[in-house]
């Protein structure tokens, strides 16, 4: 193994992570501020900051941020029960995985933005569309995963169950669940993190109302480089925060019913 | 789970009275399990092959049905749902104009170039990561934080940078590509199976040795799974980008279809989309099977 691990301390690893980001700074701020480029693209650091904060200081960004978060939130908790439901059923019964999966695997292998255009002209343009849109992309990871879960429950847990006489609820109830649990868990932080990803593509798509897409649209119609960037590193940090939170609270269920994480 | 078990089979112990040690039973030659026959009635074994085989079809068929009589008996009008006899009509229109392999031949040039791009760079970034942990220290955070970013997000900074042209299309579905094969490949060197290192420690393999011999064997399968989930992604994005800006391409005619309020249109595109995605995963899905079927081998000749 020792070919494959590397020699440095850890104090040096953490460090030489920075390296990249901060030269990658280092040499936009020079190409900016040395004119080295009068491309009207070519913003200067100063300027996304300056950016950045006269948008933390607008309310419309706010408004836009919150708008997002909640078609977001609403939609990714439609999408989930609906497909725990789903993937319940899916998984316990054959008869309707017989009736049922085969045209659900077909309908996951369509693209999801190919569903827009008629979203849209069922539903309008406005938050209904969207949320259905982002129940959609939440609703396709969940039920994928909880039907893989109960379905590769071991067959030596569902013996023990037999041996001790369990009945079909004690079975479900002490047996299969907790086992397909960390499955299950696997599918609500995907769907968490597709439905970010297609709040993102409803505004692009969906065009009306306020939200973080629609702001970035905004600055690329109007060459605002600077107002591009900074959208782009919102994005990314309420992404990443929303993916640490399902991590943590993956983990904080995990413990409680007793999972060592996998 | 286990713990669940085992308190469950602590309780389930008569106190006072210890086990007997368990006893080694003898190694003994595995036999060949005499065939079960079960003779069942040959004409009900028939009907219920013949029911499962009927089931998949039934939820299609309803559907159809239902969105059949929905349009003949008027109870949406037919700008909302369009009748399938007209959908269907106009995939052939579209297949007989030629209209059809024009926009699915430009997309899939787009894709197969963008993801091939992708997977490359992909494969090698990951590659270069999984091999020297100095070069995944200086690179895998930064990465990571520009992984953060989705596609989507990416899209208006891109399109600033290249227009509308066909190279934003190939960066898109490159980057899309790129993320799935990167991890995974990563992921395929860092779950190379502990016990094959150490065989390889053991008979004083040079490291060229581990690591064409045992690493890149035990890792085709995984990175063959990140290539797939990567097409997977490719595809997605591709009809994205279409949508949002192209003029031509199987995303593009959706898009047209809906300025047009043409769901004919619309619906036959999504249909061949569709078949077109579902058609390409089972390949890769074939393919993935049976390299995974030549792995699960290694660790039990191993045992």
């Amino acid at each position: 193994m020792s070919t494959l691990t590397s020699s440095a301390a850890p104090s040096t690893r953490r460090y030489r992570g920075w390296v990249l980001p901060v030269v990658a700074v280092a040499v936009w701020w020079l190409a900016t501020n040395q004119g080295w480029s009068d491309s009207g693209l070519l913003v200067s650091p100063q300027k996304v900051a300056a950016t950045a904060w006269h948008q933390f200081t607008s309310e419309a960004f706010w408004r836009a941020i919150s708008s997002s978060l909640a078609r977001n939130l609403s939609g990714f908790f439609i999408g989930t029960a609906l497909g725990l439901v789903l993937g319940c059923l899916l998984g316990f019964s054959r008869l309707f995985e017989r009736v049922v999966g085969p045209s659900f695997n077909t309908f996951k292998q369509i693209s999801l933005f190919a569903w827009i255009p008629l979203i849209s002209v069922w539903f309008g343009l406005g938050d209904v569309a969207k949320v259905v849109f982002l129940s959609l992309a939440a609703l396709v990871p969940v039920v994928v995963n909880t039907c893989d879960g109960l379905r590769n429950v071991p067959p030596a847990f569902l013996e023990v169950a037999k041996v001790y006489g369990f009945t079909r609820w004690q079975t479900i109830r002490g047996v299969m669940l907790p086992a397909a649990l960390p499955s299950i868990f696997t599918g609500v932080y995907l769907a968490l993190v597709y439905s970010w990803l297609a709040t993102i593509g409803a505004e692009y798509l969906l065009v009306s109302g306020s939200g973080i897409g629609n702001t970035l649209i905004d600055g690329s119609e109007h060459f605002m480089m600077d107002l591009v960037l900074f959208g782009m590193v919102v994005i990314g940090l309420v992404g990443w925060s929303l993916n640490l939170l399902a991590r943590s609270l993956e983990r904080r269920m995990q413990r409680l019913y007793g999972i060592t994480p996998r | 789970m286990a713990r669940a078990t085992a308190t469950a089979l602590d309780q389930q112990q008569v106190p006072g009275k210890p086990l007997a040690p368990v006893k080694r039973l003898p190694p003994s030659t595995p036999r060949s399990t005499p065939r079960v026959v079960v003779r069942v009635a040959q004409g009900s074994a028939w009907q219920s092959r013949a029911l499962n085989r009927l089931l998949p079809w039934l939820l299609p068929t309803a559907l159809l049905g239902l969105w059949y009589l929905g349009s003949e008996r008027g109870w949406l009008s037919d700008q909302v749902l369009p009748p399938p006899a007209f959908v269907y009509q106009t995939l052939v229109d579209l297949a007989s104009t030629g209209d059809l392999w024009l926009n699915a031949s430009a997309s899939m040039q787009r894709v197969l170039v963008g993801f091939l791009i992708g997977s490359g760079l992909g494969v090698t970034l990951g590659l270069v990561m999984g091999l020297s942990k100095t070069v995944e220290d200086y690179l895998l955070p930064s990465f990571n934080a520009l992984v953060q970013i989705p596609v989507l997000g990416w899209m208006p900074f891109a399109l600033l940078l290249f227009g509308i042209g066909e190279p934003l299309k190939y960066v898109l579905i490159a980057h899309a590509a790129l993320v799935p094969v990167t991890l995974c490949t990563l992921q395929a060197f860092h779950q190379v199976p502990k016990r094959l290192l150490e065989v390889g420690q053991a008979y004083g393999f040079s490291r060229r040795q581990i690591v064409t011999d045992i690493v890149l064997p035990s890792a085709v399968a995984p990175i063959f799974t990140g290539l797939r989930l990567g097409f997977t992604k490719a595809w997605l994005s591709l009809v994205v980008v279409e949508l949002l800006a192209s003029s031509e391409g199987l995303g593009y005619l959706i898009a047209y279809g809906r300025q047009l309020f043409q769901l004919d249109l619309v619906m036959a595109a999504v249909v061949v989309v569709g078949a077109v995605g579902l058609l390409i995963d089972r390949s890769f899905e074939y393919v993935e099977r049976r390299l995974n079927k030549g792995r699960a081998v290694i660790p039990g000749r191993l045992a």
